[in-house]
């Protein structure tokens, strides 16, 4: 904004200058001045309704005649205050305004409003979860009185341990009807699926969805109420705030790359070892704000607490793996890759950080072998040359500037990025979502293309614009029906609709992989690549070191006499036919950091300590590079990773330092403004870097030798046209991966192993809805069950991903009913 | 029909499988009152659907006297809104029931207006002539009798509305006689 | 003195569209339509001095000249939620003279441009409801709503919406949210319907009572309407007299009528030979008058009202006699409130609910006289600090009835409840 459109006014004595528009609570919180709220959070429109923010404003007076200010003696301005009290949080600031926030008369409208808000309220605080953070009893203590004039006996008893589905619980005592929870599931997130019931006094919370709270995005409002009324079913009555101690983390989950805190506590239960208590929200305005989704929230750890963790190195004897010791195991490991000799193929996951994928690929290159990455979407080197650059924020974008999401289901896929998308679009950029069948976000479009599967591209003949005109132009494509070299041929596509619309230098333009993980973007951009065709390349490899990947969960591997390296956190199917076993620690258990989808590269740091036996990939890689004569960072991972800046282009100016830095963010959460922001812990850990985005190139990669590979993908879909079935990928974001999996708490929410199929498509084929079928497609067959869905385009299976089919691609299908029909 | 009432196993039919899903789902509402909520959902602009939340409601309360989850789901459906959404408008006005009661319900006025007018004591007589307090229906479900707020009508007190599926309707000056032979009528 | 607004006390079936018609009507809407411009509409009814019968007196040409030009579609919205306790003029205005105020309610929407018009029925007008809906589709029938009206380009419909019981949704705001399928709560204000009302857009907001003034305004002219009533408060009013008064009903007189000619003379006075002792001139929401000569002898107007420390508001005129204890019509008025808070605002939501308790203690004698002093405290911490009006509302009776009446809550406290 600029200086321009800015006004001064006087708050408590001291002169703020702040843009036109500011609200008055808004402007004294920039100012460093208190103004209690309850009802007002500075994500969402002002209400009203608490009324805990009454303060007295005065404005400057105006001669009705001359419209001039009036002077008094002085020379100085009359001011002006109106009978009443207003609400800071409905009010914009003014030029020459005057608010007090401190005058008796305030500081007695807080006191009554303290007052009527705990003649309902319990005094529960000693068992309360919220006690030590809360709103309420801090401004209580600041600003309340010290004894209430109600009678207890008229205190109104309501249910105090109400489950609102398998998530979140309610109290209704607790509940002071400030709205905050409503208007964010409305106002923010769109699933309006909790609200108020009656009226008065009588107000309460409910759901009628079903599952009951059914949000992604429940966890949420339990930061934002200012009191105890709603609490996680995995901290309820689980230890105090004040015990806790926290870490900064990035979420694990999905490319966006959240940033969270882990708060830990050390527990008699796990021997005095510390434990990870609860997942809350981290501030980053440019990524994640101050929210993150449930799945986030509650499924990032679970993995770690597995009584079945790796802990220990296995060598395989006698046919059975047996443990070793480190020495043992790394020894072996390395002798066997030197006999091998060249042929190794490294295959890497998405769940690396960016210090363990450049190690790998440094060990498998010097082995004369490669790194691959496990992966379904491409395009990573495409967005390494188009992708997000420094400056560039999803929350800049507004009017004037143009976004489009293609073959993607964003809220599934990248739940914040729909968000974000969502919001830009609120700001008035131009929304274009192309998909063959309604998601969430077709909601906030301007535009929908519909397309059928496999016809991508000519679907992007049909967009309604070239967005020549964009100030900046954001481009997101997923894997909603695609494999590896849909993906690529569609980044491509892409990529020159993007140099084509002259504004891929916008400040906030460029081309966005949804992948599948967290530092997918981070492995294209250390140079990783995918295998066009992963069973063939690691059938037809002497040795395979496999870290952080389950090809054979993934079907895609045998053992045959290859000779296997597995790393990993868990004894996947993979690590079961592994001659050699090394167990990783997980992400909480070392620093590292990741890439994002947005080029953004962030820092994870230690929450808890390690298993004993367990060791950082990037350390378990070095210990074997250095048996093969290659020295590799192995000790420090902030050294590697600048040894990995020095080394590859795309990292240049970065360090674990830089990665660390910070500036001031507003809302300003956190600290003592837990009344404001909510619990969201504010950011002292870094808010990241982007990276330097790449000179194009001719080395696309596009399917390697397979370079007609999307064709090829096109003509199955015709094909299946023709035959009447076509099974297509997608992705649910609660679905039955590795990580997730881990989570008693979402368990419940899982969806049982499903495949999609439109009401007349199932009435063809005899499916009946909540039924077992079996499913053949690309090669494979499974037993899922049928749910019937508008959702599902006709003569299409919806497969979800890591639901029991994994398909490559769009593929010709066959599905049959187990249900033995009724005659 | 119980299906132990078949009598063994040769007569017990399989449980057959339905077709559920969105579209299969049959709107019970839509079903039975298709032309009507048309006519309903004409009055509003198109994109403002949400703003026949409240006629649908009394559609739906038609027949049981209260809205199940069900209608709200159903309500919900044909407004593109979630079912809590519509919940809420059931839960916020007095008109509408989350839950069964009296097949007709009797709502005195005894708000001060009337009650300056000896509408008290009328509730109380009628509560008393039937063997019920206020707010309580009668064993055979027939009635409820309730206190409510100021109905306008305040010059003719006492007076009561009474309402049931088929709408709502006053009934002024009225004593304790006249009500009871009114209730025996609904009972007929 | 001849009916302005209740004629159908004069002219039997004025409910019939044909006799309606008979006697004069739609010859301003028609008038208006086909020769005049919709700026000069608005001056005139500015020019009458017409004030909004629905509570506030707000001016309502003034308010019609704010309606939002550069935005549309614009609405005009009746408010025909009567819910105000002791008010029951709008009713009869819609059930024997219903095309009047129809008339009026398109007048207005010709004068603002707006071609889509709804009336917001309180629930429990159910019957009224469908009455009404019978008299729109008369109207369409007989080609006075619908496109192309007299043969113009201008087009109208007007639809009945029916709440369900919730006396906050005749605050305009509230019950704008309310037609737009949501909870009846109110809005923050500004903005004004007549910037950003129904769907966001430009809307009138209109008690029944103002709309049936509208229509001979226009007949008759301004500077007629302005020869009835007082200056500042120009035309009839039809007060709902009821309570304590041998002649409940409603009496349309010139706005500026004592209250002592609205009790005594038409209204017959004080029941059993009882006195009178007080009177709420605006509903439950009233603060409460002493009933002495000075307020008898004071016009019913929206200026004269305050002198004597009340308002005018509806002009339901609530009377109460000498029997009647405050402590008891307190509680009925809080009992009220406490049931209609929509709950939105943190001090109308507990005050109402904790002044409910304690007046029921205090009226059932289980409080001794600091519980009347923490009731009167409770009611003035809500004071100017509530979101709407309701909250202002529930407070008058509860303050000014402790104040006028002292002598009303020295109850003798059962020895046991010290
Ligand atoms: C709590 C509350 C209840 C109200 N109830 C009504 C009502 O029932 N009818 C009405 O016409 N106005 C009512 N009003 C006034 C309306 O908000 C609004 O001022 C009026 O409809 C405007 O119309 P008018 O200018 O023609 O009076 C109420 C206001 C408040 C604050
Ligand atoms: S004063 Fe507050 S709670 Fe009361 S009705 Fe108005 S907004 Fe609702
Ligand atoms: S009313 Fe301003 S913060 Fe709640």
């Amino acid at each position: 904004m600029s200086e321009a459109n800015n006004v001064t006014l006087t708050i408590d004595k001291q002169t703020v200058r702040v843009p036109a528009g500011t609200l008055v609570v808004d402007a004294a919180k920039k100012a460093g001045i208190d103004i209690p709220v309850f009802c007002y959070h500075p994500k969402m429109e002002p209400v009203g309704m608490c009324r805990m923010c009454l303060v007295e404003i005065g404005r400057p007076s105006k001669d009705r005649e001359t419209g001039e200010t009036v002077l008094d003696e002085h020379g100085d301005p009359v001011i002006q205050f109106g009978p009443k009290l207003d609400t800071g949080c409905t009010i914009e600031v003014s030029e020459g305004m005057v608010v007090r926030g401190f005058t008796e008369k305030v500081m007695d409208a807080r006191l009554e409003m303290l007052e009527f808000i705990l003649t309902s309220h319990p005094l529960d605080c000693p068992i309360c979860d919220k006690g030590g953070e809360c709103p309420l009893q801090n401004l209580t203590m600041r600003y309340g009185p010290g004894k209430s004039r109600f009678l207890l006996d008229d205190k109104i008893r309501l249910a105090k341990q109400l489950p609102l589905g398998e998530l979140i619980y309610l109290d209704r005592e607790r509940c002071i009807q400030c709205a905050r929870c409503t208007r964010f599931q409305d106002e923010i997130v769109d699933d309006p699926v909790i609200g108020f019931f009656n009226r008065g006094r009588a107000l309460e919370i409910v759901t009628f969805s079903d599952p009951g709270f059914d949000s992604y995005w429940s966890g949420n409002t339990t930061d934002i109420c200012p009191v105890g009324a709603l609490t996680t079913v995995d901290f309820r009555f689980e230890a105090r705030p004040w015990e806790l101690n926290s870490a900064a983390s990035i979420c694990n989950q999905c490319p966006v790359g959240c940033n969270f805190t882990f708060n830990t506590r050390r527990e008699a239960k796990t021997g005095g070892d510390f434990v990870i208590k609860r997942v809350m929200p981290r501030q980053n305005e440019a990524v994640n704000e101050i929210w993150i989704c449930d799945k986030g929230r509650f499924s990032s750890y679970h993995f770690s607490e597995r009584e079945d963790r790796l802990t220990q190195p296995m060598i395989r004897r006698d046919g059975m793996l047996q443990p070793a010791s480190w020495g043992e195991a790394l020894d072996f490991a390395a002798g066997k890759l030197e006999e091998l000799g060249s042929g190794l193929v490294a295959l890497a996951g998405g769940r690396l950080s960016n210090e363990d994928l450049f190690n790998l690929k440094s060990l498998a290159e010097h082995l004369g072998g490669k790194a691959v990455l496990n992966t379904h979407v491409a395009g990573g080197d495409i967005v390494s040359r188009h992708g997000f650059k420094a400056g560039t924020d999803l929350a800049k974008l507004g009017k004037g500037d143009a976004v489009l999401v293609i073959a993607c289901d964003l809220e599934e896929e990248a739940p914040i990025w729909w968000l974000r998308v969502k919001q830009a679009a609120e700001r008035g950029a131009r929304l274009v979502v192309a998909n063959p069948r309604r998601t969430k976000l077709d909601a906030s479009a301007s535009d929908t293309v519909r397309y059928e599967y496999g016809e991508e591209l000519s679907a992007l003949d049909r967009l309604p614009e070239r967005f020549t005109e964009a100030g900046s132009l954001a481009i997101f494509y997923g894997a909603e029906g695609l494999g590896l070299a849909g993906s690529a041929a569609l980044a491509a596509a892409l990529a020159d609709l993007l140099s084509g619309s002259g504004v891929a230098d916008g400040p906030c333009s460029g081309l966005v992989a949804v992948h599948g993980r967290p530092n997918d973007q981070g492995a294209w951009e250390l140079g990783l690549r995918p295998a066009a065709d992963l069973a063939g390349a690691l059938a037809g490899a002497k040795a395979v070191y496999i870290a952080a990947a389950d090809p054979a969960g993934d079907g895609v591997f045998e053992k045959g006499d290859r000779f296997v390296i597995v790393q990993d956190v868990l004894l996947t199917p993979t690590a079961e036919l592994a001659d050699v076993v090394l167990p990783a620690s997980g992400f909480m258990e070392r620093d590292g950091s990741y890439t994002s989808g947005e080029r953004r590269v962030q820092r994870f740091y230690t929450t808890l300590p390690p298993p004993p036996e367990t060791r950082p990939d990037f350390t378990i890689t070095a210990q074997v590079a250095a048996r093969v004569g290659l020295e590799l960072e192995g000790r420090h991972a902030g050294r590697l990773f600048a040894m990995l800046a020095e080394a590859v282009p795309a990292f240049s100016g970065l360090s674990f330092n830089r990665l660390a830095e910070v500036e001031e963010q507003w809302p300003i959460v956190g600290r003592e403004d837990m009344y404001y922001g909510g619990t969201t812990y504010a950011n002292y850990q870094g808010l990241g870097a982007h990276l330097v985005r790449q000179a194009d190139g001719e080395d696309v990669w596009a399917g390697e030798t397979r370079a007609g590979e999307a064709g090829a993908q096109k003509r199955g879909a015709r094909d299946a046209k023709n035959s009447g079935l076509l099974a297509v990928p997608v992705t649910r974001l609660y679905d039955r991966g590795t990580v997730i999996s881990q989570s008693n708490t979402l368990a419940p929410r899982l969806a049982e192993r499903h495949l999609g199929v439109h009401p007349e498509t199932a009435r063809k084929h005899r499916l009946l809805d909540g039924q077992p079928a079996h499913i053949r497609a690309g090669g494979r067959e499974a037993k899922l069950v049928v749910r019937v869905t508008e959702a599902a385009p006709e003569d299409v299976l919806l497969v979800p991903r890591s639901m029991g089919l994994d398909l490559d691609g769009p593929s010709e299908a066959a599905v049959k009913s187990l249900v033995k029909e009724v005659a | 029909m119980r299906s132990g009432e078949l009598g063994g196993a040769a007569g017990a039919a399989p449980p057959t499988p339905q077709f559920t899903g969105p579209l299969y789902a049959m709107n019970d509402l839509l079903k039975k009152y298709g032309s009507e909520i048309e006519t309903v959902l004409a009055k509003y602009p198109v994109e403002q659907k949400r703003s026949a939340v409240m006629p649908l409601l009394y559609i739906a309360q038609r027949e049981k006297m209260y809205v199940s989850e069900r209608d709200m789901a159903e309500i919900g459906e044909i407004l593109d809104l979630d079912p809590t959404e519509v919940g809420s408008i059931v839960g916020y006005y007095t008109l509408y029931y989350d839950r069964p009661g009296g097949t007709s319900r009797i709502q005195v006025c005894t708000d001060l207006p009337c009650a300056l007018r000896g509408a008290d004591a009328f509730a109380a007589g009628l509560c008393e002539r039937l063997g019920i307090q206020l707010g309580e229906t009668t064993a055979d479900g027939a009635v409820t009798i309730e206190a409510v707020m100021c109905l306008a009508a305040c010059d003719r007190a006492p007076m009561f509305q009474l309402q049931n599926g088929s709408g709502l309707k006053y009934y002024e000056n009225q004593t304790v006689e006249s009500t009871l032979s009114l209730i025996e009528k609904l009972k007929k | 003195m001849e009916y302005i607004l209740l004629r159908h006390r004069d002219i039997p079936n004025l409910h019939e569209l044909d006799v309606y018609v008979r006697h004069g009507g739609f010859e301003a809407f028609n008038q208006v339509v086909t020769k005049m411009k919709p700026e000069d509409v608005v001056e005139e009814v500015f020019k009458s001095g017409l004030r909004g019968r629905g509570g506030a007196g707000f001016p309502t040409g003034l308010k019609w000249r704010f309606i939002d030009k550069g935005n549309s579609p614009r609405y005009v919205v009746a408010n025909a939620d009567e819910s105000e306790p002791g008010t029951f003029k709008d009713r009869e205005i819609m059930e024997g003279n219903p095309f009047q105020f129809f008339e009026g309610v398109m007048i207005c929407a010709f004068a603002v441009g707006s071609n889509t018009a709804y009336n917001y029925l309180r629930g429990e007008f159910w019957e009224l409801g469908d009455f009404l809906d019978g008299k729109l589709a008369e109207l369409e029938k007989a080609g006075y709503l619908g496109d192309n009206l007299f043969g113009t380009g201008y087009s109208l419909r007007i639809h009945n919406h029916l709440g369900a019981g919730a006396y906050i949704c005749g605050e305009e705001t509230a019950l704008l949210e309310s037609l737009e399928g949501k909870l009846g709560q109110p809005r923050l204000r500004p903005p004004f319907p007549p910037s950003f009302g129904l769907y966001g857009k430009p809307t009138i907001v209109n008690n029944v009572e103002t709309f049936a003034n509208v229509p001979p305004i226009l007949t008759k002219g301004a500077d007629w309407y302005r020869t009835i009533g007082t200056e500042k408060s120009p035309g009839t009013k039809v007060f709902s007299l009821c309570g304590n008064v041998e002649k409940p009903g409603n009496y349309e007189l010139p706005l500026g009528t004592t209250f002592r000619e609205l009790i005594f003379e038409h209204g017959g006075g004080i029941p059993e030979g009882r006195g009178i002792k007080a009177i709420m001139p605006a509903g439950a929401s009233s603060a409460i008058i002493i009933a002495n000569d000075e307020a008898l002898d004071t016009p019913m107007d929206y200026e004269s009202v305050p002198r004597v420390g009340s308002m005018l508001g509806s002009a339901s005129i609530i009377v109460i006699d000498d029997s009647v204890a405050m402590d008891w019509l307190v509680r009925k008025t809080l009992h009220f409130f406490k049931h209609e808070s929509c709950g939105k605002c943190t001090p109308c939501r507990e005050g109402t609910y904790w002044m409910a308790h304690l007046i029921d203690r205090i009226h059932t004698g289980q409080a001794d006289a600091d519980q009347v002093g923490l009731l009167d405290d409770v009611a003035r911490n809500m004071e100017g600090k509530c979101l709407c009006a309701l909250g202002e509302f529930a407070i008058q009776a509860v303050i000014t009835g402790i104040e006028r009446f002292p002598e009303d809550w020295k109850k003798e406290v059962p020895e046991k409840m010290m």
